[in-house]
């Protein structure tokens, strides 16, 4: 396999990782390698960004929510 | 100005009590120390009214104290918070949910879910959510809500609890996975509101 070659079950395991932690250089060129050649990857990365963007705004609407 | 502690204050701490236990039990997931961070809040809240001021949100400013007495919690049962789960998820490597061939690429490709910004910023999606994050196996609930709902950095979470960061990464990428898939399932699979 080539060095920076990333399979979409690894390239998918990044995309989560990185919510957490900041990758290495090598995982970050393998990801965008990878996302540049592949179609299902990047469905999946706009699922994890719109999880991220529900989070945000779910903690906006658990402190700003009026009280009723 | 200083205002004095008034009936109408106490009463609104009073009304305020279910709706910051409801955070707090999801945070901590034990009532026990749930109830006692609640109360915590509102002592501190009675003690410092003034400090409440001009705010326009008494809900804002009393979950920002219940995320200081919530955090101190977590330090108090520290070896609690993150006793490990036993369940069937533990050995499993969570990419499965998704579903990959031995090859690496997935066996289903995963599903586009839209442009969906509108629908999910409903009461509803949000009781959804709730329900998903309380699903999480304790541990794994707690450590993901200290990331997303207390905000603190995966260092912090990992000083506070003494733990290594790669179990943290490990029970916080579970719980991305499972919150993922849950969605999936109860918001973007079912029949939606339009």
């Amino acid at each position: 396999m080539m060095p920076f070659q990333r399979s979409c079950k690894q390239v998918s395991a990044l995309l989560v990782a990185r919510e957490d932690r900041s990758l290495g250089w090598r995982d970050q060129l393998g990801l965008r390698m990878h996302m540049a050649i592949c179609a299902a990857c990047p469905v999946f990365e706009r699922q994890m960004l719109t999880v991220s963007n529900v989070l945000r705004q779910w903690r906006n609407y658990r402190s700003d929510e009026t009280t009723p | 100005m200083s205002s004095p502690v008034t009936a109408s204050f106490e009463q609104q701490l009073v009304d305020a009590r279910a709706y910051l236990l409801r955070y707090a039990r999801l945070q901590l997931r034990n009532d026990a120390w749930a109830e006692d961070a609640v109360s915590e809040t509102v002592l501190a809240a009675l003690a410092k009214p003034q400090s409440f001021g001009n705010r326009s949100q008494l809900k804002t400013w009393l979950v920002g104290i219940l995320k200081h007495k919530v955090i101190d919690a977590l330090r108090l049962h520290s070896r609690e918070v993150c006793a490990p789960d036993f369940g069937p998820d533990d050995e499993a490597d969570p990419l499965e949910w998704i579903g990959f061939k031995p090859d690496g690429h997935f066996s289903q490709a995963p599903a586009d879910w839209g442009d969906p910004q509108q629908q999910l910023a409903s009461r509803q999606f949000f009781e959804i959510l709730d329900a998903c994050a309380n699903k999480l196996p304790p541990t794994q609930g707690r450590l993901f809500l200290m990331r997303e709902w207390l905000e603190l950095s995966s260092e912090d979470i990992c000083k506070e609890l003494k733990l290594t960061p790669t179990n943290l990464y490990v029970q916080l990428h579970r719980a991305r996975l499972r919150l993922r898939e849950c969605l999936e399932l109860n918001w973007f699979k079912s029949s939606k509101p339009t």
